[in-house]
């Protein structure tokens, strides 16, 4: 009982409870797998400056962006919503700035507008798929899909069909810059993320989403503004796909239309359910959402580190991430623990197996 | 009777419950032919003892033997097979299934060509017919019908595997009268055709009316198993319950002689309040510290009425007035914050929310009035909960369980720990007794008197009429979405009293002998007694 007497072991036992307990592993053992084909995978280098360089740093750094639309996916998922738009609110996000930055000087202060503006715009784009759902009262999964189809087409429009590139020292410092030798991807990340989940947590916001994701008459005979909830989350999740927007265009400067934020919806998802969020809504978790995405990351680069041929790719993403739902579910759960009761229950006969 | 075999032998019966003893060496033994009840409080482990038979619920220890077979690994589709068939306390039906598939789900008669849906219409119509429902469309869809008739199909489809037991947990709680009699009639049927039920209500007069032997539960223990002749009605009641029989009757004494008189300006007046096609244009006067009990059969208006109050539908005519001031209210939200508080009698559906925490729960309706943006402070957040604990005897365990793993009357706590957090000045209940133990009963009744002493309005509102005449100050009696009239309570007025006033009115003329004057409040009854006469 005592939390004292066995505290490191009870926290792990907590740990191994955990939805994303599973994700966790599936990391170690990923990265297990690429230390054995390259005894060198996991060296990390300190460059000039003190930077960070390595395989490591480079998983943080292409996870940064699902972190963010995971965390917002992670909450519209809780009221029992889904967010399909989100890939393209980053290419929106990234041609928006690209745009702006084409034409702007390379100062501090444009690529601030800039970032100014993605909010702007992003937020507007999560406020449309937020009338939709809250005061239309259409399916989360159809106003968003209009969204994500007429997102990638706005994004034409706004470059006239072209990748726009643009140079600001400032707004590719956010990409590629570090700070304490890390990635500022990563680190804003990873801040907004924490944010996120003070907002939540610190706040009653996360009790109220549950509430209306487990039961949405009961939560409304408890007197909870649906509307208004629903309205100011996919708001949020507009927020933060444009800042996964832009970090996603400010690494290379240039937004691919059609490329940037290409299916990440489905990652993002991958994410929030890897992380123990089910997608019948209810009770999240931020936290399981950000080990998803990181998860999602050294995926991707193991596949091309293994060299699997990029055709074979979607289906060995596929494989992990079967084997780590199955590993998840109640039902493989509950089969573990009943064989680790029965053999709890025997040790006599295993000594016999044994001797 | 006792010379054959028993078809179900449970012994020794334990269950936990995540380390949580629920269920601890407990019998019941069904023979064929006898409508067996099971009784007990709401905890007392009535429901976990028909999972464990029905297979749905894990047991740890014990044995079940059917037919003397001793049976291992238990399951639903076992238990099935054994023709052992639940009607369980929900209604595990499919709204958007027709009443046919419903009831011949699992079970269909299939033909050549796969499903025949003519022959599985006709069997499932058949059924029905046995439940009196011959006029029921067996093609019409299940969420157009009413609560009652739903439990009746669900029924229906536990009739359809023909089975040697018939496990119905609460089967009466959302019946009226005459559909309760059809149940009944029903169950004697089957026992004469050799088939065990085990009956487990919470109205004590169906089970004395059906029941021929009983097994007695207490907190999840083995109280005894008694033949229901030689057991009265007092006798059963403290053995489910100990000593607080006595306690009911004196909170009615207690109540009379409290016997409150509104005065002043009503805290909330509706008038003309209607909405089309679920009450007609009705006057309503709350005030302060008054308990105003609605009194109708199912479907009267009763809760129809308590809705339009609560904010939960939307008034097509009428005003509301809260002490002087027209207030709008347009969502329960927006009822909230004008301080009435409103308990629907969907506790499943519209009342709490399962997945949260007992203490989530009861934070919930204060903190949507606050708004996400300012939480409670955990100091606010364990003040309350510590009040509540007291006051509604609360167990400390439960309150970080999900509430879905707390017993109905709990449940029924939680909620009214959520509404009294907002500090309501009107608080309109409606069945907040429902399928609850007697304890629990006592609990929340007693807490009610105790909440309008404080000053609050309340409107109560129950099935069971003596619960109303019980606690009511005041009496307003619905009749077919129309306000009928209004009683003052007093001694001479009864459930009788009640019923004969429904009974008699013929088009809503009696209301001008009803006025609710309160000095004369037994006069106008014997004014009515007399016009029953003439």
């Amino acid at each position: 009982m005592s939390a004292n007497a066995h505290g490191p072991s009870e926290a792990l036992k907590g740990l191994v409870r955990r939805q994303y307990f599973w994700g966790i592993v599936a990391i170690a053992l990923l990265l297990l797998v690429n230390l054995v084909k390259d005894p060198g995978y996991l060296a990390v280098s300190i460059g000039q400056s003190g930077n960070l360089a390595g395989n490591v740093i480079d998983i943080l750094r292409a996870a940064a962006p699902i972190i963010l639309i995971a965390v917002g996916m992670c909450l519209v998922v809780s009221t029992g919503g889904i967010d399909l738009s989100v890939g393209s609110v980053m290419a929106v996000a990234g041609a928006v700035s690209m745009e702006f930055l084409n034409g702007a000087s390379d100062t501090v202060g444009s690529g601030l507008a800039a970032v100014g503006l993605v909010v702007i715009v992003s937020a507007a784009l999560g406020a449309v798929n937020g009338v939709l759902v809250s005061v239309v009262g259409l399916q989360p999964f159809i106003s968003t899909l209009v969204i994500m189809l007429a997102g990638r087409g706005l994004a034409k429009v706004i470059t006239g069909g072209q990748n726009t590139t643009a140079t600001n020292e400032t707004f590719r410092w956010i990409a590629n810059g570090y700070v304490l030798g890390l990635p500022v991807v990563f680190l804003l990340a990873l801040l907004l993320a924490l944010l996120m989940g003070l907002l939540v947590r610190r706040s009653a916001l996360g009790l109220m989403l549950e509430a209306i994701g487990m039961d949405a008459k009961a939560a409304r005979l408890a007197g909870v503004n649906r509307r208004a909830l629903l309205f100011t989350v996919y708001i949020l999740g507009g927020v933060l796909a444009g800042f996964a927007g832009v970090f996603a265009t400010a690494s290379v400067m240039t937004v691919d239309v059609s490329r940037t934020g290409y299916q990440l919806e489905l990652d993002a998802i991958l994410a929030v359910v890897i992380g123990g969020t089910s997608l019948a809504g209810g009770k999240f978790n931020i936290t399981g959402a950000v080990v998803g995405a990181i998860l999602i990351a050294t995926l991707d680069k193991t596949v091309v580190f293994l060299g699997v041929s990029s055709s074979a790719t979607p289906a060995f993403k596929a494989v992990v991430i079967v084997v780590l739902c199955l590993l998840q579910s109640e039902r493989v759960r509950r089969m573990f623990r009943q064989r680790r009761a029965a053999g709890a229950a025997r040790p006599a006969e295993r000594e016999v197996v044994a001797a | 009777m006792t010379a054959t075999r028993p078809v179900v032998e449970m012994s020794a019966i334990t269950v936990e419950f995540s380390g949580v003893r629920v269920l601890d060496d407990v019998d019941l033994t069904l023979y064929p032919g006898e409508v067996h009840a099971l009784m007990g409080e709401n905890g007392a482990g009535k429901s976990t003892l028909i999972g464990a038979l029905a297979g749905t619920v894990p047991i740890r220890s014990g044995e079940v033997r059917i037919e003397g077979e001793e049976r291992t690994p238990a399951g639903v589709a076992r238990s099935r097979a054994e023709g052992i068939a639940t009607v369980f306390q929900e209604t595990h039906l499919s709204p958007h299934l027709t009443v046919a598939e419903n009831v011949m789900i699992g079970n269909e008669v299939r033909g050549t060509f796969g499903i025949d849906w003519k022959a599985n219409r006709a069997r499932a119509a058949e059924v029905l017919a046995r439940l009196g429902l011959d006029d029921l469309d067996p093609r019409s869809p299940l969420s157009a019908l009413s609560p009652a008739v739903k439990q009746l199909v669900a029924v229906a489809r536990a009739l359809v595997l023909e089975p040697r037991v018939l496990i119905l947990d609460e089967p009466t709680s959302s019946l009226d009268a005459a559909e309760v009699h059809t149940l009944l009639r029903v169950v004697r049927g089957l026992r004469d055709h050799g088939v065990a039920v085990l009956f487990v209500s919470h109205f004590i007069e169906q089970v004395f009316d059906v029941a021929d032997r009983m097994t007695v539960l207490r907190g999840g223990r083995f109280v005894g198993e008694f033949p229901a002749d030689e057991l009265d009605r007092a006798e059963l009641i403290s053995k489910m319950i100990g000593e607080d029989i006595d306690a009911l009757k004196a909170l009615r004494s207690e109540r009379l002689a409290h016997h409150y008189c509104a005065s002043g300006e009503p805290t909330l007046r509706a008038s003309e309040l209607g909405r089309r096609g679920t009450l007609d244009p009705t006057d309503i006067e709350l005030s302060r510290g008054e308990i105003v009990g609605l009194a109708g059969l199912n479907g009267s208006g009763r809760s129809e009425l308590a809705r339009l109050m609560g904010g939960a539908e939307r008034a097509d005519s009428g005003e509301i007035w809260m002490d002087g001031v027209r207030v709008q209210l347009r969502s329960p939200g927006a009822a909230l914050r004008r301080r009435v508080a409103l308990s629907t009698e969907n506790l499943r559906d519209e009342g709490i929310i399962r997945g949260l925490t007992a203490r989530e729960n009861i934070v919930l309706a204060l903190q949507a009035m606050r708004g996400w943006s300012r939480p409670l402070s955990a100091g606010e957040r364990a003040g309350l909960v510590e009040t509540y604990l007291d006051t509604l005897h609360l167990s400390p365990d439960d309150i970080d369980r999900p509430v879905e793993e707390l017993s109905g009357g709990t449940q029924q706590k939680v909620l009214l720990a959520r509404l009294l957090a907002t500090r309501p000045h009107v608080l309109i209940l409606d069945e907040p007794t429902r399928g609850i133990d007697i304890g629990a009963k006592l609990d929340i009744q007693r807490r009610v008197a105790r909440l309008a002493g404080e000053g609050v309005a309340v409107v109560f509102i129950s099935s069971q009429m003596e619960e109303v005449v019980r606690l009511s100050d005041r009496i307003v009696v619905l009749k077919d979405r129309e306000k009928i009239g209004e009683l003052s309570n007093g001694p001479g007025v009864t459930v009788d009293t009640i019923v004969e006033m429904i009974a008699a009115d013929l088009d809503g003329e009696s209301e001008e002998l009803f006025g609710h004057d309160c000095d004369t409040g037994l006069v106008s009854v014997k004014q009515f007694t007399l016009n029953c006469s003439r």
